[in-house]
């Protein structure tokens, strides 16, 4: 069982999508991708101006709790995504979560072309809806 | 036990110190004195192992070793005399270099002390060595753990550190049952606690953290009896802050931490820990309060001390697992239940909260402290402290706002709320009641309208319903005090700022138009839209502009007539629908005063309540706006979302943007002014600029005033090589101004036309912008006030400025050939050429030639262009003949200047004439000393002679010889002399 939060992020912080399973003491897991926003701002400050093209998008492990992993991936247009983990979840190795990472990503682009959509707004989408739902059985 | 005795107790090395010098007359008597003292140590020691010194202080220097003979006995004697080996006998002389010699001491004391040690530890392994496995278990940890401890009172960390870690390992061996849970955690968290220790005393604190991870790994699961849950909760807890505290240690010593692993963690760790004991306790420690305390106490010892660490006082040595006494082992827990019924949770929680909320400030994680300090918040909510735990809230508030968290922001709301409500604190509760029903809230339909409903019946000066899941005592309290505010008259005026939070009522303010003429009146609109789930009224909208006086006109109040609202809505005026923008217009004259100023909505004020019963001002400040709105306009705008059609009397909120000032501009001018004029300016003549100003007003225009000249804020140069008169007969001169400003004209009538003529005076050829400018006075009648209003209409026009001629100088010989220089005392000519630039013709009236005294005219000097018309292109050209008398001065001689006195052609007499001064070139003059002249008749004939004479003239003061030699050319034959030698006097 896996509890997975995820939430993509504007540059302003606020968040465009998240989503939680199960759903109880779900403020406890948006508190988390809060507060690990902190360590997403350091890295990509910390990553300087120099390599923006070059640079990997996905952060890592931002910051470990006693029960849960917390991923980061930042686009390059600065859009974030974490990913909250159960860490007893020993199925999910780094690669997962990278692969992970860019199955949203490329399921972002897809809302970003969509001509109705308009940058910044929380995301309604079933297909983006889908993706994580999917996503999310998967790991669960 | 044990530890504080070896700590504290037993010492390792005792020294006696004895004041006997080598020479001491009485030597024998010292000598057993000192002898008995160490046997008095000795006895009180009790055959422990302690070592014992002796150090003989001394007042003479001692000589090098073995040249002291007396020296070496008498210590011999000493030695034997005390029983002691000659290696702890010690001198300390008191002598200068005392310092050195303490040193000295400090290590040989060192060094017995860790000898003292070394066989302790060889004692407790010997012991060791006699145990079995399986049966001696619980010794096997005794002892190891006791070989780092004496390692560590050694010094030697990193032994102990081996001897800990494997101390370790053995713990976890031991089978672990409920009975010695607690023993068993109790000795792995000390030596946990001393294997991290000294892991960051090593400055490998990567090693000690994975330490702790193992530790908390192992143990985590061990929660031992779940009558007493707590109890493992409260440990895991101290584990946590235990390591935090190290790890802040080993920083304070110099380790660097970083944003991902620092002290903080654990603090926060250690604080969900504690959050899991206050559960658990609330949970098993419920008993009723007739339950009472077991007597005689299970926890009191005989000693009052525990044997053994973690062992529970009721069942101490006992190593069996069995229960032997279950009616003890009930009151035993019972009595531990009861005492975590008075243990202060929340003060232990919060203090680890606010430990780790200083370690997150360090370490740049704000949203992980803004975390913190909400859950720090909400414990003193618990802890029924509502004043503190609003304050942390309403603190780290704006936080989750601005960054549009807005599910976070509502939790947090929510608590506020109920600590404002506690606290019977009226405009807390009334300010996150309007931020809970607003947009940025997240809660549901229902939870709204109950706070709405609240709300109302604050606004109305009575209690509000109760907050759900509150403490039902402190609910009681609560609903005293607020019955204390009905009761209690006045202060019931809030004055809420809005910008800083999301309230349900939105504001947008817009004038009509970003300027206004000053005989219209000014218009705007007020936009409300409400969020809350049922209609709200409220009591009056006013609007506050930078200057208050007009203030009065923009008032919606209830008791108004219907006619002052220019939209009617048929819910009433008064009531905010939601979801429905409602539009109020206002109207007002503005003051000519504030003609060319900007009027700017200070603030938007909306008052729901009455004065009756309590009454809530939200201000916006400016045109309206909110903490959100600044990021939803944007939002709106990068929109491409067609928005649905709505009915003509509804707008779309997110369609409307906020104008808060609109300029107060003048009246629009109904005259016309036209200018005649005929360009282009010639240089320095005075240009004619005939400005007609004709008014179409109905009424008099009254104090007309012109102003005319070069228009301001061009090129410095052109306000001095610019004048402007009135006066165009006379030339001016470069003293006149170049814009003459207010010319008072009179009154105009309706109709009336009035011409003036503006002269121009341009020194300098180039493009030039004039200014004319009317203004004058009128009254006019605005929703039915009269105002005297300023108009003034503008005309800029670009004036070309050229030269009126070209004129051109050229020195030619009297035969009208070229000459780049002119000979001295021979006559030449100087030619002068006017052709015309200018596109209108041109009347030269004279022309005048003024030599310099370097010069002399040949003949009379008079104008031969004098009233000479030049069209375009057309040139008038006249020739003066001169002559230069010689001149030392090789580089050139100033001719002189030559004056053309024009104007244009014009049937005006008045034109003014205008005189241009030119400069004529500087000219080489060069002196020869022969000047041949011929004498050439002007023509010949065919076969018939042509006599020719030649006139040579020396010019110079000498006589010269000359030879003269004709070459005649092959179209003549030649008679005369063809050569002779001659001599020329001296033309003088």
């Amino acid at each position: 069982m896996a509890d997975t939060g995820r939430a993509g992020q504007t540059l302003e912080n606020y968040p465009l999508y998240i989503r939680s399973v199960p759903t109880e003491n779900e403020l406890k897991f948006h508190y988390t991708v809060h507060t690990s926003l902190d360590v997403v701002d350091e890295k990509i400050s910390a990553m300087g101006k120099a390599l923006v093209d070059q640079r990997e998008l996905y952060l890592g492990l931002l910051y470990p709790t006693e029960d849960y992993k917390v991923y980061g991936y930042v686009t390059n247009s600065k859009v974030k995504f974490v990913m909250v983990v159960d860490s007893s979840n020993t199925a999910l190795r780094d690669n997962e979560i990278r692969s992970m990472f860019r199955k949203l990503h490329n399921s972002y682009t897809d809302i970003m072309c969509n001509p109705f959509y308009n940058p910044g707004d929380r995301i309604h989408s079933r297909a983006f809806d889908n993706m994580v739902n999917s996503m999310m059985m998967q790991v669960c | 036990g044990w530890m504080n005795k070896h700590l504290n107790l037993v010492p390792a090395l005792v020294v006696v110190f004895y004041e006997l010098d080598w020479d001491e007359p009485q030597w024998k008597e010292k000598q057993s004195e000192c002898a008995t003292r160490v046997e008095i140590v000795r006895q009180s020691l009790q055959g422990r192992n302690t070592k014992v010194a002796v150090v003989l202080i001394q007042k003479k220097t001692p000589l090098p070793p073995g040249e002291d003979v007396i020296a070496s006995e008498r210590a011999a004697a000493l030695c034997n005399a005390c029983d002691l080996s000659g290696k702890s006998l010690f001198v300390l002389p008191h002598t200068d270099h005392l310092v050195g010699y303490i040193i000295r001491l400090e290590n040989a004391f060192y060094e017995h002390a860790q000898t003292y040690y070394y066989t302790e530890i060889r004692r407790v392994k010997s012991h060791k060595e006699f145990l079995n496995k399986t049966t001696h278990q619980l010794l096997f940890v005794r002892h190891q753990f006791k070989i780092a401890f004496f390692s560590e009172l050694k010094q030697d960390t990193q032994n102990a550190l081996k001897n800990y870690r494997t101390a370790y390992n053995l713990v976890h061996e031991l089978r672990a049952h409920e009975t010695n849970m607690l023993e068993i955690k109790t000795m792995a968290g000390f030596i946990n606690y001393k294997i991290c220790r000294l892991c960051f005393q090593h400055n490998t604190p990567l090693d000690a953290i994975a330490q702790f991870r193992k530790h908390i790994d192992l143990c985590k699961k061990k929660i031992g009896s779940a009558e007493l849950a707590f109890e493992h909760a409260a440990w895991m807890s101290k584990q946590f802050q235990a390591f935090g505290d190290l790890f802040d240690e080993a920083i304070k010593l110099g380790l660097t931490a970083i944003q991902t692993q620092n002290p903080g963690f654990y603090y926060q760790q250690a604080a969900y820990y504690a959050q899991e004991r206050k559960q658990l306790a609330s949970m098993l420690c419920n008993h009723d309060s007739s339950v009472i305390y077991p007597n005689p106490d299970p926890l009191e010892t005989q000693t009052g001390v525990l044997d053994f660490y973690g062992q529970r006082p009721w069942r101490q040595g006992i190593l069996s697992f069995d229960l032997s006494d279950p009616e003890k082992e009930k009151m035993g827990i019972l009595s531990l239940q009861l005492k975590e019924k008075n243990v202060l949770h929340s003060e232990l929680i919060i203090t680890l909260l606010s430990n780790a909320v200083a370690q997150f400030k360090k370490y740049k994680c704000p949203r992980m402290k803004s975390h913190l300090m909400v859950q720090m918040g909400e414990e003193y909510y618990y802890a029924k402290d509502y004043a503190k735990a609003l304050k942390l809230l309403d603190y780290v508030m704006c936080e989750y706002r601005s960054e549009g968290w807005c599910t976070l922001l509502t939790s947090i709301l929510t608590t506020a709320l109920k600590c404002s409500y506690l606290m019977a604190q009226l405009k807390d509760y009334i300010t996150y009641s309007l931020e809970l029903l607003g947009r940025a809230s997240t809660l549901k339909e229902d939870q709204k309208s109950r706070i709405e409903k609240n709300l109302i019946k604050v606004l109305m000066n009575e209690s509000p319903d109760p907050e759900p899941d509150c403490d039902t005592a402190a609910v009681k309290a609560s609903q005293k005090l607020w019955a204390d505010r009905v009761s209690l008259a006045g202060s019931n005026v809030f004055t809420i700022e809005v910008q800083d939070f999301i309230p349900f009522v939105q504001c947008k303010a817009k004038f009509l138009a970003p300027s206004f003429h000053v005989d219209v009146p000014v218009q705007f609109d007020v936009y409300l839209r409400a969020d809350c789930p049922h209609p709200i009224r409220f009591s009056k909208l006013c609007i506050s502009f930078n200057n208050q006086d007009y203030n009065q006109y923009c008032v919606v109040e209830e008791a108004y007539q219907k006619s002052d609202i220019l939209e009617q809505s048929s819910q009433g005026t008064m009531c905010l629908v939601p979801g429905k923008t409602r539009k109020f217009t206002f109207k007002f004259v503005a003051k000519t005063e504030d003609v060319g100023k900007k009027i700017e909505i200070t603030s938007v004020d909306l008052i729901l309540g009455s004065e009756s019963g309590r009454c809530v001002i939200l201000n916006w400040r400016g045109g309206g706006g909110d903490a959100a709105s600044s990021q939803e306009a944007l939002q709106a705008a990068r929109s491409f979302r067609r928005r649905p059609k709505l009915p003509d009397n509804e707008v779309h909120w997110d369609s409307l943007t906020i104008q808060a000032s609109t300029m107060i501009i003048s009246r629009v001018p109904n005259i016309s002014v036209q200018l005649r004029h005929e360009p282009p300016a010639l240089t320095n003549e005075m240009y004619c600029l005939i400005v007609t100003v004709q008014s179409h007003e109905d009424t008099v225009a009254k104090d007309v005033k012109l102003t005319a000249g070069l228009k301001p804020g061009q090129d410095a140069n052109l306000t001095q090589k610019t004048q402007v008169t009135l006066h165009g007969t006379d030339a001016c001169d470069e003293s006149f101004p170049a814009l003459l400003p207010d010319i008072p004209v009179g009154d105009l009538q309706p109709g009336e036309k009035l011409e003036k003529p503006i002269y121009i005076r341009c020194g300098t050829v180039g493009a030039r912008m004039f200014l004319v400018y009317v203004s004058y006075l009128i009254d006019t009648i605005v929703e039915g006030k009269e105002i005297l209003c300023k108009c003034h209409r503008d005309e800029t026009v670009t004036i070309e400025t050229v030269f009126p001629f070209d004129v051109a100088v050229k020195f030619v010989s009297t035969k009208l050939e070229h000459l780049d220089r002119v000979f001295a005392d021979i006559p030449f000519l100087l030619m002068t050429d006017i052709l015309s630039a200018s596109p209108w013709p041109l009347t030269i009236v004279t022309t005048q030639l003024q030599l310099s005294p370097s010069m002399t005219p040949v003949d009379q000097l008079e104008s031969y262009v004098e009233n000479v018309v030049l069209q375009t292109g057309e040139s008038a050209s006249e020739c003066f003949c001169l002559r230069c008398p010689p001149v030392t001065n090789a580089s050139g001689v100033a001719t002189g200047c030559y004056i053309i006195s024009w104007k244009r052609s014009s049937p005006v007499e008045s034109v003014p004439v205008v005189s241009t001064v030119i400069t004529l070139p500087h000219v080489i003059v060069e002196s020869i000393p022969l000047h041949v002249n011929a004498d050439l008749p002007s023509f010949g004939r065919v076969r018939e002679s042509l006599p020719v004479r030649y006139h040579l003239q020396n010019k110079t003061d000498l006589v010269q010889d000359v030879e003269v030699s004709v070459e005649p050319s092959d179209a003549f034959m030649f008679s005369g002399l063809k050569q002779f030698l001659g001599t020329t006097i001296s033309a003088e």
